[in-house]
């Protein structure tokens, strides 16, 4: 019976990867120590394998050089130093991590995988012994036992395909710990083989049992339960989470962007990983360029007041109270820097619009110079071009409106010249509008519609306060951190609806006129 | 004449004679009630399914005032055109011919008393 699962990343009943996670815990806290003055959570990181697992040097490779392109561009000389030490001992630590991940997830793996055929090698090993062992004792047995043949032939066809279909599927992530409900229905598989061994090792082998159609049946309700136990691995790992139990509130912690989303009774590592899924294709990207106030808004901070202490010595409530100090008196000089925001943000409101409009002005120009050509015409075999021609052709005259815009929104790290005529020939192929062309570019997708180094993030942080294999319940609050960003993630449980009916006899529709009219005569 | 039933007091005749303001012909009250209408939002009446027409107001000094015409009178006849089973423009068009300068009501009031109890309750 096959109930284990390809799904990678639980370390299962070795010391090895206990020993190993309690060293990563421990080497977790220590650095959330270092960076942020922790409060003493757990925090356990996913992976998120999009691909095989021997491309983790490729893409740890890319994500370097990811960080490595963002730092030359934005950081100055002596800030590089002390940035490429922090990426060093991430990479370091990264490399330190997956090295004992595989092999626990491989162990994972391998034992689900002997477990299933275990299980599904012993019907048939109880159906070929007796002959094998003590063929001449053996009873014959006619029709009935050929029935049972067949429906035990077909029942581990049915469950084959019913565990192919549920089980081997392509792992969507790692996850930090076991999943508990898996892990117990492989206990429970295990169980129940063994116990069937046993049995027919004392009742059949040992007292080389005569009645074949005994062993027959013995074997087909092996096969039952096994059905049974694998109808229970569908109810507890797919049905049980599909009625919505809690509403998910996900905030995006640096710009504010949010969604709400309804979930059944998951684990919080599994919540973790379905709202991940969500966050790609519902989530606009990340820009960092639109998160700060402009300079010119916040450059007046200065504080300008000194504060003297006078009498004792005592530094720790002089402090505070300098620091507080300070702040009101900051509050409560007229500060216009709002007046300067507002006016900035209109501005750029302005200046905007007008880029898009002569972006749009010039698209829908450039689209009028090409046409689809008619079966029907014969063109000079010179004038009739590809698509990628003809994007090249009316390129041109969107070139400088559309990087103007792309600039004044600041997206223009998202779409490069390339990806742009890419698009422009993906349009004309399929005979878009140019304003189905600019959909893209108008309004800030979700990640998952830009290049794949953008939004193939693979590792994320769970950071919860709770052990991450507990299920959901009402006020949990967890994080799933990023490098540059984190997602705040709180749960609140769906209320219970209390439904009466109220009965309406459809002829009890009745009207009457309501005029009060008063009229001077 | 003699009251009708539920009135207290027989129905009194006034004469009132219109007044000519520029182009229009006044009167000086105002009316409320009619069979479109909603009685039960009648201050005046007795019965509050009563749809007839209703003095609402009387302005002072105007030709109803002088002709004794006093709020919360229900209108009975106009010219001897009837009044208790119109709508409300209708009544309003009778009272308010161009043709006609003088109009005789016939109308009903309840007696003080009545009327003072009324508003004390309501």
């Amino acid at each position: 019976m096959d109930t284990e699962s390809q799904y990678s990343g639980y370390s299962y009943k070795s010391g090895h990867s206990r020993s190993s996670r309690k060293h990563r815990d421990r080497r977790d806290r220590h650095r959330s120590k270092s960076r942020d003055g922790s409060r003493g959570d757990k925090s356990v990181t996913i992976q998120a394998p999009g691909e095989p697992l021997l491309d983790n040097e490729s893409t740890r490779g890319d994500e370097r050089d990811d960080n490595w392109g963002e730092t030359t561009t934005v950081v100055t000389g002596t800030s590089e130093h002390s940035i490429s030490h922090d990426d060093l001992t991430r990479i370091a630590k990264d490399m330190e991590d997956s090295v004992p991940l595989d092999c626990s997830r491989h162990l994972g793996v391998a034992v689900g995988a002997t477990l299933a055929l275990l299980s599904f090698l012993t019907p048939l090993a109880f159906l070929l012994l007796p002959p094998l062992l003590w063929r001449e004792e053996l009873e014959p047995c006619g029709t009935a036992c050929e029935g049972l043949f067949i429906s035990v032939a077909f029942k581990l066809l049915i469950l084959l395909l019913g565990s192919w279909a549920l089980f081997f599927r392509r792992p969507k992530a790692s996850l930090p710990r076991v999943l508990v409900l898996r892990a117990l229905l492989m206990v429970l598989v295990f169980l129940l083989v063994v116990s069937y061994w046993l049995f027919y090792g004392v009742r059949i082998l040992d007292a080389r049992e005569r009645s074949y159609q005994g062993v027959v049946q013995f074997a087909v309700s092996l096969v039952d339960a096994l059905l049974f136990v694998h109808y229970l691995a569908v109810v507890l790992l797919e049905l049980r989470q599909l009625q919505p139990q809690f509403t998910l509130k996900v905030v995006r912690s640096t710009d504010g962007a949010s969604r709400f989303y309804n979930v059944g009774h998951l684990s919080i590592q599994r919540v973790a990983v379905w709202i991940l899924e969500k966050y790609y294709h519902d989530f606009p990207v990340y820009n960092p360029a639109l998160l700060n106030l402009p300079k010119s808004v916040l450059a007046k901070k200065v504080s300008g007041f000194k504060v003297y202490s006078l009498g004792e010595e005592n530094s720790t409530n002089n402090s505070t109270g300098q620091s507080r100090a300070v702040i009101a008196a900051a509050a409560r000089r007229r500060d216009n820097s709002h007046n300067e925001y507002y006016y900035e943000e209109a501005e750029h409101e302005r200046r905007v619009r007008k880029r898009r409009a002569r972006l749009v002005v010039a698209v829908e120009e450039a689209f009028t110079h090409i046409k689809r050509l008619q079966e029907e015409e014969q063109k000079n075999p010179r004038e009739v071009m590809d698509p990628r021609e003809a994007a090249q052709a009316i390129f041109a005259s969107m070139a400088r409106a559309m990087q103007k815009y792309l600039r004044t929104t600041k997206q223009q790290p998202y779409h490069t010249m390339e990806s742009i005529l890419q698009h422009l020939e993906f349009c004309i192929t399929h005979d878009m509008t140019p304003k189905a062309f600019l959909e893209r570019y108008l309004a800030a997708g979700p990640t998952i519609q830009y290049h794949k180094e953008r939004w193939l993030a693979k590792q994320w942080t769970l950071v919860s306060e709770e052990p991450v294999t507990n299920g959901l319940k009402d006020g949990i609050v967890f994080l799933l951190k990023r490098q540059d960003f984190s997602l705040v993630v709180s749960t609140k449980k769906v209320p219970f609806f209390k439904l009466s009916e109220e009965f309406v006899d459809p002829k009890s529709h009745k009207f009457v006129m309501r005029l009060q009219s008063e009229t001077s005569v | 004449p003699t009251p009708l039933p539920g009135q207290d007091v027989a129905p009194q005749r006034v004469e009132i004679h219109k007044l000519r303001q520029g182009e229009n012909l006044i009167l000086g009250f105002s009316i409320g009630g009619g069979i479109d209408q909603d009685p039960s939002q009648n201050p005046f009446s007795e019965d509050k399914t009563d749809k007839g027409i209703y003095v609402t107001r009387v302005s002072e000094g105007g030709p109803a005032e002088i002709a004794g015409l006093q709020i919360g009178d229900k209108i009975m006849q106009v010219n001897g055109w009837d009044m208790t089973m119109v709508t409300h423009d209708q009544a309003r068009k009778r009272l308010t011919k161009r043709s006609e300068e003088v109009v005789r009501l016939l109308v009903t009031r309840q007696s003080l008393q009545k009327a003072v109890q009324q508003s004390m309750l309501s």
